[in-house]
This record gives C-alpha cells, sequence and structure tokens, in this order.
C-alpha cells in the first residue's frame, strides 16, 4: 500500500516536473530492492544475483523447477532452499509491463529488456568488460542489489 | 526486571536451536581431505589431482578453465564472466571450511566437468593438489 502510494507520488511528481527525458519506465526501476541472504548465497555466487522483479512468477516457477540444467549449468540445490528460494522469487517477481513471460525464460530476451536496451550500440555489448547483455553489473553498477537507476549506470570502456 | 537465570536459559535455548538448524559444522581443509580419503581407501595423489583439475573429461569445460590452472588467485566463471574467489586454501581461508558446502559444490561442478559426480578418489586427490599450493607465486 505504501509502495502504490509513493510510486503513487513519483509518477505525479514527473508529471509535473514534465520529466520527458526520465526513462519510460523510472518507477520501476526505482522500485525498493529487496535482498536475501539465501539468494545471494545460493544463486549470486555464479551470476548477478538478478532482482526477482525482472522476471513473471511462472518464468521462476520452471527456473527454480530444473536447477540442475540451468541454462546448461549444474546448480541443484537441496530441495528445502528451493522451496523457500521460490516462494520469495514469487512473492517479488515482475507485475505489470514486465509481466509476460519471455522467451526461454530469459530476462534478456524479454520484450521490455529489448526495448529499454536499444540505444546501446553493439560495440558496447562487445567490450572485454560487458560481453553478454546478462551481465548487468558491467553498467548497471548497482546491479547486484536490485537497482537500475540512470544515475548508477557507467559504460565502461 | 527480568529473571537473569531465565534470560540466561532462553538464551541458551535459542541458541541450540540455532544450532540445531545449521548441522553443518566447521572442519578444516584437512579434515575434509582425510574424510575423502578414507572413503577412497587410498592414499590422495596431489599429481593426480593437478592432472585431473587441469584437463578437460570429454565437455567443453575443465576446473582449471573457471579456477584458473594456479587457482592460489581469483578465477573467472566460464559462463558468465562473474569473478571467483581463489580456491586455494592457502589464498582464501573460507574454502573447504564447510562439509555440506563443499559436497555441494563438488557434485555440481563435476556433473559439469565430468558428466557425473567424483569419486572420492577424484576429491581426495584435487584437495591433496589445492592444499599443496602456496601464496607465493610470481605476479
Amino acid at each position: 500500500m505504501k509502495n502504490a502510494v509513493s510510486r503513487g507520488a513519483a509518477a505525479w511528481l514527473a508529471a509535473v516536473l514534465g520529466a520527458a527525458t526520465l526513462p519510460a519506465h523510472a518507477d520501476e526501476a526505482d522500485r525498493p530492492a529487496v535482498s536475501s541472504p539465501l539468494y545471494r548465497d545460493e544463486c549470486g555466487t555464479c551470476h548477478v544475483a538478478f532482482a526477482p522483479r525482472l522476471l513473471p512468477a511462472q518464468s521462476w516457477q520452471r527456473v527454480m523447477g530444473q536447477l540442475s540444467n540451468h541454462y546448461a549449468v549444474d546448480a541443484s540445490i537441496d530441495a528445502a532452499r528451493a522451496r523457500e528460494l521460490l516462494a520469495w522469487l514469487q512473492a517479488h517477481a515482475a507485475d505489470g509491463h514486465r509481466a509476460a513471460v519471455p522467451p526461454h525464460d530469459r530476462i534478456t530476451e524479454s520484450a521490455w529488456f529489448l526495448s529499454e536496451h536499444k540505444e546501446v550500440p553493439a560495440a558496447v555489448w562487445q567490450r572485454p568488460a560487458v560481453r553478454k547483455p546478462s551481465n548487468c553489473g558491467a553498467c548497471h553498477t548497482r546491479a547486484d542489489e536490485g537497482s537500475f537507476r540512470e544515475r548508477d549506470i557507467v559504460i565502461p570502456k | 526486571m527480568k529473571d537473569p537465570s531465565r534470560s540466561m536459559a532462553a538464551a541458551l535455548a535459542a541458541g541450540l536451536v540455532v544450532f540445531a538448524s545449521f548441522p553443518a559444522r566447521a572442519v578444516t581443509p584437512s579434515e575434509q581431505l582425510s574424510r575423502y580419503a578414507a572413503e577412497a581407501g587410498r592414499a590422495p595423489e596431489a599429481v593426480r589431482g593437478r592432472q585431473f583439475f587441469t584437463t578437460v573429461h570429454g565437455r567443453e569445460w575443465s576446473c582449471a578453465t573457471c579456477h584458473g590452472a594456479t587457482p592460489v588467485v581469483p578465477g573467472q566463471h566460464a559462463g558468465t564472466g562473474k569473478a571467483i574467489g581463489a580456491l586455494a586454501p592457502a589464498a582464501n581461508g573460507e574454502r573447504f571450511t564447510d562439509a555440506a558446502k563443499t559436497d555441494k559444490w563438488f557434485r555440481r561442478n563435476c556433473n559439469d566437468v565430468v558428466g557425473r559426480e567424483c569419486t572420492a578418489a577424484e576429491k581426495a586427490d584435487t584437495l591433496a593438489w589445492l592444499l599443496s599450493l602456496t601464496r607465493g607465486v610470481p605476479r
């Protein structure tokens, strides 16, 4: 409730300020980051601890249901932890314009991801410090905390 | 004012609950080496461990692909590019101090590298080699 109010207030403020330069989904990007020590430990060791709001609940269910073949890598964990993580991921899963299930349950193949990155030149993606679109932290310096604010973006040379 | 003895008892009980919910007890890398060696039924051989670690086993990655050929320095995940802390205990005091964690990562990574779980002998050899590494390598 409080969140809805503050998001409404942010939208109002943006409208009043006529902030046309703000990203279209500033409210989503500024959503308070959620964190879980279990999630960071179990999932954030091999890759960015992708914010749960970047995938819909249905995708999280599939991802967590096939951890022994997790994008071609064995990421299996014990069943109790998997259940706990799935519940947490689904409680904080994508809604609104990100709720559509992306191809292959990949964040980087979702329509909103492609749209929000369409201005990034191909050469930037190929830089050694970036390499893959899933390497969020290469440019989003606070991606591991689930923050994707414009002001935290630093494109590596 | 609370009865201090009751507070103490409550704290003790809470401590026991916390302890019971984390059955994994802290172990040393050497203790884990002994466990694998006992299971393997032979003495570990560091030279074989090095060989096992640095060669591919019919799949795309070896252990060294991500951890580096001499893992006293940080490695990098071959798939995601994420940094991996040094694996050798001499360079990273947290390594091989949690038996459940050690078993979990051997299980997962052996599946990715070898396509099956590693044998106790393979784990013992590898750990023996990792324990033989020291930090004093040239930069």
